[in-house]
């Protein structure tokens, strides 16, 4: 890589010092010259104060490389037991739950599913997902600083031994309400989903790329508002199309359970991608735990 | 939803803190330590304000209090599939090509959280 610098002016630019990964052009005209280089190449020797000037050591670590070793520990845990761990993001209110309840009503009995429910000082999702067999673990995200705004790959796995993954097939990971956060933590999850209700407007994709790049399936939701609203689906599809073409849309609601089938099709899809023929379960559910 | 993180508003920067802290407490091995450079890209959405008070939050009452954090902010810079050319963005996260107007654009910088290095004081 090559080295960026910030500026007081609040410019950046690289210095070319690495021969092996530059197929781009760079504009370097804005560049002070043999001036700029000498001020601004300091690191090692501008403490004026010192003799020798302080040692410093290189780190080159990445800063959510330990998160990232956990979710590939997450994610082996999943295959090794046969289960497809989806990721649910959105921004609060969206419908996340609404969604799970409805899908946790509608699945086949054949599909035996777990929920882990990451939500900040309540269980009052959890509660709204009780008494349709599936197994939740709920996980409050409340730290000592007011609570956190997203699950991580360790939050996920202390959930883990709440769950009897030998009896899962399909686990939803709902992520807290946030659309920034949520985007940046690997949990260890197959899948990543993103609900996206139209009160929401449409310009939130442009605002907000890094979270839905991340996704590869993004469900509209509330579609039964459109006529109360002054949603323009038209461009809200193109401005997601312009920072996720690759996406997969689905349009549906939560509420009327229009659309939710092609949701259903493609959870069954992805759990017979994952999952070898010869394991899926064709044995009745085991009683529900609890 | 019983959510009640202002959204779009998320402190990410909280977890930076902790996993920096993380790194530099085991790199530096008791050793003091004055900065801490960090090579960011503007894809992760990290608001220096906020890191920077984060990190005195996360460093206060260590032996890492009174180091500061810097950061290098990595462009976005993306490569066009349709048409090869290269974007810089300067201003807005729009992930299209200047040239074509194309979306499908594959990211080359941008994406960075990485630290680089710490500066240590003399013993």
């Amino acid at each position: 890589m090559g080295r960026f610098h910030k500026h007081q002016d609040g410019t950046d630019h690289e210095h070319g010092g690495d021969q092996l990964d530059h197929q781009h052009d760079h504009q370097h005209d804005d560049h002070g010259g043999a001036g700029d280089r000498g001020a601004r190449h300091a690191d090692l020797g501008d403490m004026s104060g010192y003799q020798t000037g302080p040692e410093r050591v290189v780190v080159l670590e990445r800063i959510f490389g330990e998160n990232d070793r956990l979710a590939a520990a997450n994610r082996s845990t999943f295959d090794a037991a046969g289960v497809t761990a989806i990721n649910m993001m959105s921004s609060p209110g969206a419908g996340k739950t609404a969604i799970l309840r409805q899908t946790l009503a509608s699945l086949p009995d054949t599909t035996r599913v777990a929920i882990i429910e990451g939500d900040i000082e309540t269980s009052l999702d959890a509660e709204r997902l009780a008494g349709f067999g599936a197994q939740i673990a709920l996980l409050n995200t409340a730290s000592g600083f007011g609570g956190e705004c997203h699950l991580d790959a360790p939050m996920v796995a202390s959930a883990l031994p709440r769950l009897d993954l030998a009896t899962v097939d399909l686990l939803f990971i709902e992520n807290v309400g946030n659309l920034v956060c949520p985007a940046e933590f690997d949990v260890g999850a197959h899948h990543r989903v993103m609900v996206y209700s139209i009160t929401e407007g449409e310009e939130k994709p442009l605002k907000y790329p890094v979270m839905f790049r991340s996704v590869e399936l993004v469900l509209v939701n509330k579609l039964d508002l459109l006529p109360h609203l002054d949603f323009d689906l038209t461009l809200f599809l193109r401005n997601l199309a312009s920072v996720n073409p690759a996406a997969t849309v689905l349009q549906v609601s939560a509420r009327s359970t229009e659309g939710l089938g092609l949701w259903y099709d493609w959870l069954a899809e992805v759990g017979q991608r994952s999952r070898p023929a010869a394991t899926i379960s064709a044995t009745p559910r085991a009683d529900p735990p609890g | 939803m019983g959510n009640r993180s202002g959204w779009g508003t998320g402190m990410h920067e909280l977890s930076m803190c902790e996993s920096i802290y993380e790194i530099v407490d085991r790199t530096a091995a008791g050793r003091p330590v004055t900065v801490i450079h960090l090579q960011v890209g503007q894809l992760r959405q990290v608001v220096p304000d906020t890191l920077a008070y984060c990190w005195t939050v996360v460093s206060d009452q260590t032996t890492l209090a009174g180091s500061q954090l810097v950061v290098d902010t990595v462009p976005v810079t993306l490569r066009c599939r349709d048409c090869s050319s290269t974007t810089t963005l300067t201003d807005e996260l729009l992930l299209l090509c200047t040239q074509c107007d194309g979306a499908d654009v594959s990211v080359t910088t941008g994406e960075e959280l990485m630290l680089t290095s710490l500066e240590l004081a003399e013993a």
